[in-house]
């Protein structure tokens, strides 16, 4: 029996006397690969914000590996992957390294210095990414997709039960998005880490996740990846609000 | 000169103040930087001025507060002014800038009503604006020595904390960093380390001393480390060379000092500028 990380009971979440989100109810378990998808504004970025506890649900509750979201201490098990373009200055003077040997900070505890075993296991981050060769070079000289893996570097470093990506394909070029996502399905499949993404790109989750959550301001379906698959695309598009086609892989490869 | 230091305690004292202040307004100077809060060194200086202008007024007013070192008040209204900018940005979470010029505006406005009630202050309060270096007593450089070992100290154990938290602030607290508190520290020590400074470098340029050699360093550095030594090392020349000219030239320092550090950024700007023009000539020539 897998244990439950993330528990959503009827979560709501109200901004500015706006709905955001509306009786949320989501279990995601070990070892699972969850694709969050939804049109622009649905909530699946405050969803995860509350989730990752920097943000209070108006009503509900929220369980991290079985505790309170108040009472959670256990920050090292969550990997977390922001929208890299929000949150980085590309002129920073950091290295490859520093950046990822950041993610052990918390591990590290308070008054501690990063030691030399520190340096080795964000190599080894590194290595998972295939970044391991760019370990000196300063962040801001990377390409888009080479900064995003360093960043799920960063994310893996302190070796997290959960990593959570907040649509981590935005800047990355359309060649690079392919190779990025396999390497999560291997991030999966062969270290076991639970994956919870959110992305727009409805198409190919269908192919990655093992379970898929639909969401606009409230849950509209989840489940297995299959009953995904199984569903209409004219009931994607009601709840879309606009007309939707998804491409499945074997359709992709009909084209070629 | 170097006869001199050994024979005046006033030079020892501005060399010594000089040299810690050379290594703590940049290492402090590269954490505002990079998270593009230059101007925190600026609204905060300028508190100062209202402090060390309050403590000078009140010396002319009430007797037993005549002995009373400026120095101390002007500290204690940077730190409350270190406070009230968080308070502020906290406040104005969309507009986390806008705390900096209300507390700036709210400094020179409260110094300026000190000077005018004092009728000036002369040559005392022009050595607090520009620096001096006939004016640092060994008081004075037991204040910086002591704010030194607090910016070191603090600087050594929350390196990991601080780096995280000015590289990415979202990511540091999803990881369960303590970035309250510890900006709350930061900013308090930031106020420190400006009032330990306005002695030789003045309230008007010691922001400069905090932001131009690490606005050099970034330019030359590759990574973190590489960026805190530059900074240091360029702040320290800044300092010894200001102070000396400063000395021989019979003018306040803290001029001299920030245009060192000017000076210096002009020429790091320049080496990079023709280095990167060698390597792109070097790599067409190859390519031919």
């Amino acid at each position: 029996m897998k244990n439950t990380i993330i528990e959503c009971k009827d979560v709501s979440f109200t901004y500015d006397h706006t709905d955001v989100l509306e009786h949320i109810s989501l279990e995601v378990k070990e070892g699972e690969f969850w694709a969050l998808i939804g049109p622009n504004g649905s909530g699946k970025s405050t969803l995860i914000k509350l989730i990752l506890g920097l943000i209070k649900p108006s009503s509900g509750s929220i369980k991290l590996f079985g505790e309170e979201m108040s009472s959670f201490r256990q920050r090292e098990r969550i990997g977390y992957v922001s929208q890299k373009s929000n949150a980085f200055n590309s002129g920073f003077p950091a290295t490859v390294l520093e950046v990822v040997r950041s993610g052990l900070t918390r591990k590290t505890g308070l008054f501690k210095r990063f030691t030399k075993r520190d340096d080795q296991q964000a190599m080894e981050a590194l290595k998972i990414v295939k970044m391991d060769p760019y370990h000196s070079r300063p962040i801001g000289e990377l390409s888009g997709g080479q900064q995003q893996r360093v960043f799920i570097a960063r994310a893996l470093v302190g070796k997290p039960d959960l990593l959570i990506m907040d649509e981590p394909t935005v800047g990355i070029d359309q060649q690079n998005i392919a190779s990025f996502y396999s390497m999560l399905q291997t991030l999966n499949r062969e270290h076991g880490i639970a994956i919870l993404l959110v992305t727009h790109e409805i198409d190919i989750v269908t192919d990655l996740a093992s379970h898929v959550a639909c969401l606009n301001r409230t849950i509209h379906f989840h489940g297995v990846q299959s009953d995904y698959k199984k569903m209409d695309d004219i009931d994607i598009s009601n709840w879309y609000g606009h007309p939707v086609r998804r491409v499945h892989q074997s359709d992709r490869e009909a084209e070629r | 000169m170097i006869e001199a230091i050994f024979n005046y305690e006033f030079l020892q004292n501005a060399f010594l103040s000089g040299i810690i202040i050379g290594i703590i307004a940049p290492l402090l100077g590269l954490f505002i930087v990079v998270r593009r809060l230059a101007l925190i060194a600026d609204a905060l200086s300028h508190v100062a001025l209202a402090g060390i202008a309050g403590s000078l007024y009140l010396s002319q007013q009430v007797l037993f507060l005549s002995a009373l070192n400026p120095i101390y008040l002007g500290m204690a209204a940077a730190v409350g002014g270190s406070l009230l900018i968080e308070r502020l940005r906290g406040a104005y979470r969309h507009f986390e800038e806008l705390a900096i010029p209300i507390i700036l505006s709210a400094g020179i406005g409260v110094g300026a009503i000190f000077i005018s009630l004092a009728k000036g202050f002369g040559t005392d309060l022009v050595g607090y604006l520009f620096g001096s270096v006939s004016a640092v007593s060994r008081q004075d450089l037991g204040i910086v020595a002591f704010i030194a070992l607090c910016v070191i100290g603090f600087v050594y154990f929350f390196y990991k904390e601080l780096f995280a938290l000015s590289f990415d602030r979202e990511y540091a607290k999803v990881s369960g960093v303590q970035g309250k508190l510890i900006q709350t520290i930061f900013m308090i020590i930031v106020a420190l380390v400006i009032g330990a400074s306005m002695r030789i470098v003045g309230i008007l340029l010691v922001s400069s001393l905090m932001t131009l050699p690490v606005a050099a360093a970034i330019q030359l550095a590759k990574s973190f480390k590489g960026a805190m030594l530059y900074s240091i090392a360029i702040g320290e020349l800044s300092v010894l060379i200001g102070l000396v000219s400063a000395y021989y030239l019979d003018i306040a320092p803290g001029g001299t000092i920030v245009i060192t550090s000017v000076i210096i950024l002009l020429l790091v700007l320049l080496f990079k500028k023709t280095w990167q023009k060698m390597v792109r000539t070097k790599g067409e020539a190859d390519v031919v």
